[in-house]
């Protein structure tokens, strides 16, 4: 199917929660789990903090993929915060589609703190499918 | 260009790049980020150091606060989830707001995960870095907040863990209330005949204690309860505690037994697994504790024969009752929940439930047991004879790598059926014991030499091989084919009776006590600690410990330690009386709020309230714990939330990402 761009170095973003996500991708780096070099995460406190704007934004600026993870339903720190975001993205992601933008550029996922593994194959799975996509074609108008 | 805090001063930003000896430099070319660094907006000073979190380390980054050189700091290096707290003392101590602070990770989040590729981790260190300096230029001094810490501890589960953490706390002066959802303490360890490798009597160093904990004053011991709700936060948890009706009034009860000899319903003993019998007014065992009766009304048929004033004296029979509902406030909790036993059903080949000489060590505890259904003399299940060849087999329900198995070991089989064989030995000398095993694990003080004299002093038998192949014969005896994979040959082995080493497993509803607690479970399913090595009895939730096999497979020395470590943390937040937690609550622009009320709905600790007169939303710090969740949906901006507003946050979006040019030539 789509071409795969080998000398494509994609940008993702993460989004991710101060206490499972990040904890998670703690936990990926003090195991050393090998990954491609290609995520950078912003971390906020809960996914209820996550807004779509944000994702917005970073896809704006040229972001050619973003990674929106929190805990697991039903493990949030925070009781249900995760469970806000957790009903917004379906409808978030339906809307970029809309806007023209591929929704497969947004990742949204449940990394708990102790699946590092699992972030891991997330972001080289990601990493594979926008080799697929190509660059954000908004980061190459710049 | 250059932006200002409070009045005037101008925002002097300085960069101290951690080395971690090799952990970072080692892949990351901290020169060249140091340089990169020194590009960054209002930043006036980069630095690189071997260990930035040592002595030294510290030092530097004070001495340039006092100097002038720089108002506001970044270090890269490990985890903020690692040092923020240690850099924000520095901070303070420098005199500066220790909120002028952001940490770059570049450690566990770039030169851990890309060790053979020094560039990516380069370019993944100098975004965060550049992010650090984006946010940090709109980070805005706050006050922690000081709350002060109930010093009354709650214990869920009173196993060995939950015992011994009360009566440490108790006997330190602290009030604790200690729920334990059977009506008796105790837990597991009650059901234990002899404990390895010193071969006491379980029940002999146990029942002592379980009568301190009752006579204990500063222990309020809630047997037959459960945790209904938690709320608040840590030195000030409001808890709800359900306790379930016994049926009979735990105050009148003499426990003179009269009930349970005249109640004519028999049922199945869980205490013993189901191999003896109870009535449906019962007591767990002879020496529980308190030494109250319960009707289980699952299997009373009602007959009111107990309640008539011939049976029971003192007139306790409540067959009537109704859960009760009991508030308590405190500062601390400890879940020590315990385990629940692998079920081996589901491992069709090995015949447990089908075939009747199959049975799971736990019931091999019971039959061994001198206050044990058989009086402890194990005979097979068939033909209740003793068993003349008898098996075990080991890492049943664990080091399973098949998807949803147990991966981890559970610490206690090896021993626990050396200890049963020897045992068996001790009656039977004449009968030959087989351990079928992967390997031996006898890691504790006096284990190994416990393993050894269970071959040498008592002729038990080790194969190093799992069975592969189990018949039932028509007398139920068993033949068992595996590999000694030692001698590499196959063996078959005709046996009387096979005992199933069964694993431990997280209690089945460990999932509801975790989403209670707010803590966090491991892969494993057991509860998490806040770091593996060096915070092992803390969870990410202030105020919340966790101790005894609820955090992990262990044995009772190793229970008892950290049921005494979590104690300890505990006593330690009670004796400062006083928590700092971090002023990162939300804020409501009084301008702003157009009154929808829309983020009062989303709070889940009903921080938000509405001031009818103003016509806006009015958030409580106090029970705000910062998700932000309010400050992502308010439709009017209007809400703020503190350390992670929308300023903060949309500075780093801005600079994440380089434009295309410059990283593609010179932007490295
Ligand atoms: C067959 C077998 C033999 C063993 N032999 C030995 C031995 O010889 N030597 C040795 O050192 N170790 C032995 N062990 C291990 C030993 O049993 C454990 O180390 C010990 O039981 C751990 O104690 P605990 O308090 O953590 O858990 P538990 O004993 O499981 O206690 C937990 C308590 O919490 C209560 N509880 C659970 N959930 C809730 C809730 N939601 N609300 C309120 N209360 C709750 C439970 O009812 C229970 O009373 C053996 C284990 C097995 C399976």
């Amino acid at each position: 199917m789509a071409e795969v761009k080998e000398d494509f170095d994609p940008y993702i973003l993460g989004i991710c929660c101060n206490w499972c996500t990040y904890a998670g991708a703690d936990q990926a780096g003090t195991s050393r789990m090998q990954r491609p070099a290609n995520l950078r995460i912003l971390r906020v406190m809960c996914g209820g903090r996550m807004e779509p704007l944000m994702v917005i934004q970073a896809l704006k600026n040229g972001a050619d993929g973003v990674l929106v993870s929190h805990c697991h339903v039903g493990d949030c720190h925070y009781v249900e915060g995760n469970l806000k975001t957790f009903r917004k993205m379906p409808l978030f992601l339906k809307m970029l589609e809309q806007f023209g933008v591929n929704p497969k550029r947004v990742k949204y996922t449940q990394v708990s703190a102790s699946e590092g593994a699992e972030l891991t194959e997330i972001v080289k799975e990601f990493v594979k499918e926008l080799k697929e996509i190509g660059p954000n074609p908004l980061r190459m108008e710049e | 260009m250059s932006k200002t805090i409070n009045n005037d001063e101008e925002v002097k930003i300085g960069i101290y790049i951690c080395d971690c000896g090799i952990n970072i430099a080692g892949v990351i070319d901290t020169t060249t980020l140091t340089e990169y660094a020194k590009t960054l907006p209002n930043v006036s000073l980069a630095k690189e150091y071997t260990f930035m979190c040592s002595s030294i380390g510290q030092e530097m980054i004070k001495e340039d606060i006092n100097e002038g050189l720089i108002n506001r700091v970044v270090v890269a290096a490990c985890s903020p989830r690692m040092h923020e707290p240690t850099f924000r003392t520095v901070v303070r101590e420098a005199g500066l707001n220790e909120f002028l602070f952001e940490q770059a990770n570049i450690r566990e989040h770039a030169s851990w995960v890309n060790l053979d590729d020094s560039e990516g981790a380069l370019k993944i260190a100098k975004d965060h870095v550049r992010m650090a300096v984006a946010k940090l230029n709109e980070l805005k001094p706050l006050e922690v907040e000081l709350v002060k810490v109930e010093p009354t501890c709650l214990i869920i589960g009173a196993g060995i863990a939950g015992m011994y953490a009360s009566l440490d706390l108790a006997q330190e002066g602290y009030d604790v209330y200690l729920v334990e959802k059977e009506p008796t303490i105790g837990g597991h360890m009650a059901q234990l005949d002899k404990t390895f490798p010193t071969m006491d009597c379980s029940a002999c160093i146990l029942t002592p204690k379980m009568v301190d904990v009752e006579r204990e004053e500063k222990i309020h011991l809630m047997t037959y309860s459960e945790v209904d709700n938690v709320d608040g936060y840590v030195g000030n948890f409001d808890v709800t505690i359900k306790k379930k009706p016994h049926y009979i009034d735990q105050e009148a009860c003499t426990g003179c037994g009269a009930c349970a000899i005249e109640c004519p319903v028999i049922c199945g003993n869980e205490f013993e697994l189901g191999i003896g019998t109870r009535k449906a007014a019962y007591i767990p065992f002879p020496q529980a504790i308190p030494g109250k009766y319960t009707i289980d009304m699952t299997k009373c048929i009602k007959c009111g024969i107990c309640a008539s004033p011939d049976v029971c004296e003192p007139d306790a029979i409540r067959l009537d009752q109704k859960p009760e509902y009991i508030d308590v406030k405190v500062g601390t909790i400890i879940a020590a929940t315990g385990w629940d036993l692998y079920d081996p059903t589901e491992l069709k080949q090995y015949g447990y439930g089908k075939y009747p000489n199959v049975i799971t060590g736990f019931e091999m505890e019971r039959l061994l047991s001198s206050y044990g259904p058989l009086e402890g003399k194990p005979v097979r299940p068939s033909d209740l004879k003793p068993p003349h060849v008898l098996g075990f087999l080991q890492c049943v329900g664990s080091r399973d790598f098949r998807p949803g198995k147990n991966k981890y070991c559970s610490r206690v089989c090896c021993m626990y059926a050396t200890k049963q064989a020897r045992q068996y030995k001790e009656k039977h000398p004449e009968a030959s014991v087989y351990i079928f095993y992967t390997d031996i694990r006898a890691f504790g003080k006096g284990y190994e030499e416990f393993y050894e004299s269970a071959g040498e002093n008592f002729n038990i038998k080790f194969i190093r091989g799992r069975i592969g192949e189990l018949y039932e014969n028509k007398d139920h005896s068993l033949i068992v084919r595996a590999e000694d994979t030692f001698l590499q040959k196959q063996i078959e082995i005709k046996l009387d009776m096979l005992v199933l080493s069964c694993g431990l497993e997280p209690r089945h509803d460990s999932d509801q006590i975790a989403s209670l607690l707010t803590i966090q479970k491991s892969s494993d399913g057991f509860f998490m600690e806040a770091h593996p090595k060096l915070r092992p009895v803390d969870t990410l939730t202030s105020g919340i410990f966790i101790a005894g096999v609820a955090q992990g497979p262990k044995d009772i020395p190793d229970t008892v330690a950290q049921a005494k470590g979590a104690a300890s943390s505990a006593a330690t937040l009670m004796a400062m009386g006083e928590f700092a937690i971090e002023p990162y609550y939300s804020i409501v622009l009084e301008q702003k709020c157009s009154g929808c009320k829309s983020c009062q709905s989303l709070c889940p600790f009903n921080a938000i309230s509405f001031d009818v007169i103003k016509n806006i939303a009015v958030i409580n710090k106090a029970l705000c714990k910062g998700c932000g969740t309010c400050a992502a949906a308010c439709p009017s901006d209007a809400i703020v939330q503190n350390h992670f507003s929308d300023d903060q946050i949309f500075a780093m979006i801005n600079t994440a990402i380089p434009p295309l040019a410059k990283t593609e030539n010179g932007g490295k």
